[in-house]
Formats: C-alpha cells, structure tokens, sequence
C-alpha cells in the first residue's frame, strides 16, 4: 500500500472543509468527506477543519461520531485540527489531545489578523498563520509539544501525531503544514506495512 | 509582520461559515435557541423581513442595544444589517465589533444611487445579489462575501432559485469566451474586467456565496445548496414558523446533507406548520425586495 495516494478523510459537517480537501489533492492524497461514521472506515489520516465549534460539536453529536473518532485517533491515526479542529481534540470536546484552548482567544472578527510565524520543524522560513476568531492553546500536558506561539500564546502544537493549528494556512498558498500532516500519514503507513 | 482586516482575512470568516445556517434573530432568547440548534451565525435585526413587510415603515439598523444583548448571549458569529448606502450605520455596527456587516436589500435603502464603500472597513461585509453583474460590482466594492437576494420575507423559494440559476448560468458562459470577449462580457454585466477574467478562469466567484430569501423547509435549503450555494441564510422561515428550535435543527442538518434526501425527509418529518407564506408572483412592484441595490 505504501507509495499509493494515502486516503485522508477531511471532517465535512460545516466550515472549511473544500480549502484543506483542495490543499490535500494537491499534494496527492486522496480525499473523502465525512459526514456520517461509516465515512471514517478505511481512512490513513483525518483532517478537522475550521469553522464553528458549537455547531461542530452538535453535528458530531448528532451523528454519533465522537466515539469513532476517538477510536480513530487511539489507533494512532495521524490528525489534523485547524482552528475550531483545535478545539474539537481538546480535553474539553472531543479530549484526544492533552490541551485546553480558549475559544475566541484573540477576539471578535475586527480583531483577526495575517502573521508571519516561525512554526518547530518547518523549513523554508516563516508561515503565513491567518487567524480568523481564533482560539489558542491555555494549558498543556507534558507530552504536547509547543511549535509556534504569537505573543506568547500557544497556536501550534503536536502530541504524538495528531497535529494542530489555530490558524488556517488551506487559505494561503503555503503548503507545509498539510505536508508535515501527511509525512506523519506516511511514517504510519510505513510502520503497519 | 501583522496585518489585520486583509482581504484574506474578512472573506476567511466565510470559508468558515461554508456549509452552515445563518438564523435571522430579533433577541438575545431567539439567538440562544439558533446557537443550540446549530447555526453557524447569526444575524441580529429588529423585525424579520416577513414582519417588515406586514408593518411597512422605514426599516433601519437595529438598536445597538439589541446588538449587544445578543453578542452576549452566544458564541457563535453576530452579524448585522445596514440600510444600503448607509455607511455611518456601518461605522456604528463596526465600532460595536459586529462580526459581518450586511448592507442588505431588507431595510429601506439610504442612498438611491452608490452602495457604501467597503474597503477602508475592517469589519468584511456580505451583500445581496440577484446575478452575476450585481454581486461583482459589490466584490468590487468591497464586499467578502455573496449572497443570492431571493425575495426576503415570503417563505416563497422562487426567487431565490432564479438568483441562483442565473448566478451560476452566467458564471458557467463566462468560462467558455474568450479574452476579447470577457472584455465585452464585463460592460455586459456592468461588472469589473479583473474581476470577470477571474471567475472565466476559476468558474465561480472569487467570494463565499450564499444563498438567502424565501427558504422556508429543510428541502429548499438543500435544493439552493445542490444549486451551487455554499450555505444559507433562513430570515422569517425559523422564527416565523410553528416550533422553531425544531425546524431549525432540521434545516441544519438538511444543509449538511444535501446530498442524501433520506436524510432531508428524517429531518422534515414532524416539524409543524412552515411559516406563513406570500406567492412573490403576487407582490406588487414596490413590495419587491430584490429590486433595491443597483
């Protein structure tokens, strides 16, 4: 299987899920919308995108869909949150992560702002971070790694493989954090095979 | 280096919004009700297009008091109405950090020749449309995201159907001409060349577009999302409507699952009666909402 196109579910309840679907075509992978559980079977990594986060968590409700993605992110399947998908793996949602964010962070739509940020582990200089209503990072646990930070706050993290943002880069033309998503999709493909 | 209100920026909150309900509001305890029942926004107003309808009148932005109260009360997005051309009211919804300025068809316009001039604002605005010329010329303006103008107030998805077909036919003829004629497709549509090579090039607007005016049930919401919106916005259809937390978890949930009209009928089943509705055939001229914005 390895060397094959891997197939990466992106979280299709509502928000920005064509931009990250878009991103991941671009850079190979297959890609199926998530809607419903059955969505899930069979997928090498699962992208959470941005949007609202109370309207995620009842859709995720609604659909039963928080005990597989648990199960999904147990398994060690890699996992990408952007913004609200932050806030969807924290301990207070769907807690697969050992963070707390803090939802609206920054504050109200007249407050989202473009910054070039240094992010741990990506080469090439700084990202573009576009931050829309965005939460940070409050707490971690001792196991999360802090990859990038605007005024002090925590706006990139990694826990094992489960990766996330509070900004969205599936808006810019920069690609480098869905390929650090999907160079951890390849080591597990790697280490099952 | 740190930019605020970019381009990128405002039309983000849109991609944000994509696939999600946009509930009309009149109260902090109806907002409430829309945020638990799923809507991705909110969009704060004094009377529902149906009441301002009924009651005539000039229809303005709404009390900043109003605006507040309902900020307080929830969590999700608040947006809010400005008559069009009326950009003061714009200046007063911004300096009350309102998340997504509509400059909208609904309330009494304030200037009968120019919208407002959305650029030096950082709030992002939404505007109405009811084809492809219109919503470039708001683009052009300023304006980060679209929706289709439908006739607001009716319950009557008609319009709303004829915005968006019209929408997406003139988008799909601009991607077969070529450049010589784009540019004669561009005084045709009244719209601006940059803008109109762009959508030739990309086969749809370079904004978020929604859909609004005249939804009523989870299957017109589904029906204007397989026509090409992104999500949409319910005005009177929720509030007006018999059980409204009800009806409005059905239309999200419609919204999200377009595509499976198993789902579309669990969702409408036992919603109680739709709003009470207006053929927008029979309006007279001056009634038509859609009309207003130039």
């Amino acid at each position: 299987m390895v060397g094959e196109a891997p197939l990466i579910g992106v979280l299709a309840l509502q928000g920005g899920f064509q931009a990250h679907a878009k991103m991941l075509r671009g850079l190979g992978a297959q890609v199926r919308e998530v809607r419903v559980p059955r969505d899930l079977d069979g997928l090498q990594g699962l992208v959470i995108p941005g949007g609202e986060s109370t309207t995620m968590t009842l859709g995720i409700e609604r659909e039963g869909l928080a005990e597989p993605l648990r199960a999904l992110a147990a398994s060690g399947t890699p996992l990408l949150g952007s913004c609200a998908g932050l806030i969807m793996l924290d301990r207070e949602h769907l807690s697969v992560m050992d963070i707390r964010a803090e939802r609206n962070a920054f504050g109200r739509q007249t407050k989202s702002f473009e910054a070039d940020l240094d992010v741990a582990g990506l080469e090439g200089g700084p990202l573009r971070g576009i931050f829309i209503r965005a939460p940070w990072i409050a707490e971690h646990g001792a196991e999360v790694e802090i990859l990038a930070r605007v005024d002090g706050h925590a706006v990139a993290a990694r826990e094992g493989d489960m990766l996330v943002v509070a900004f969205h880069s599936e808006l810019s033309d920069d690609d480098r954090v869905h390929r650090l998503f999907l160079r951890a999709v390849a080591r597990q493909r790697a280490a099952v095979a | 280096m740190r930019d605020e209100a970019t381009f990128r920026v405002k039309s983000g909150l849109a991609e944000m919004l994509k696939g999600g309900v946009i509930m009309d509001v009149v109260t902090p305890e109806q907002a409430k009700v829309a945020e638990d029942a799923g809507a991705a926004a909110v969009m704060a107003l004094e009377r529902v297009p149906a009441d301002i309808r009924r009651d005539g009148g000039v229809a303005r932005m709404s009390d900043p008091e109003m605006i507040v109260g309902i900020q307080e009360a929830v969590s999700i997005p608040v947006m809010a109405k400005a008559r069009i051309g009326h950009f003061v009211e714009a200046q007063v919804l911004q300096a009350l950090d309102v998340d997504y300025i509509d400059e909208s068809e609904v309330l009494t316009p304030a200037d009968e020749s120019n919208h407002i001039d959305k650029w030096p604002f950082k709030a992002p605005f939404v505007c109405g449309a009811t084809n492809l010329g219109e919503a470039l010329r708001r683009i052009g303006e300023g304006a980060a995201m679209i929706r289709s103008k439908g006739e607001a107030g009716t319950g009557d998805i008609v319009e709303a159907v004829r915005h968006m077909r019209r929408i997406g036919g003139e988008i799909r003829r601009l991607t077969m001409l070529d450049e010589a004629e784009l540019a004669t497709a561009a005084k045709d549509h009244g719209a601006p060349l940059d803008l109109v090579r762009g959508v030739a090039r990309d086969g749809k607007l370079p904004v978020v577009l929604f859909c609004a005016g005249g939804i009523a049930t989870p299957a017109d919401a589904a029906l204007m999302m397989s026509l090409g919106a992104e999500g949409v916005f319910v005005g009177s259809g929720i509030f007006k409507s018999e059980d409204p937390p009800v009806r409005a978890r059905a239309i999200v949930e419609a919204t999200t699952h377009w595509q499976d009209p198993e789902r579309i009928a669990a969702a409408s089943r036992g919603l109680g009666s739709a709003m009470v509705s207006l053929e927008s055939s029979k309006l007279e001229d001056e009634q038509l909402l859609a009309q207003r914005g130039w």
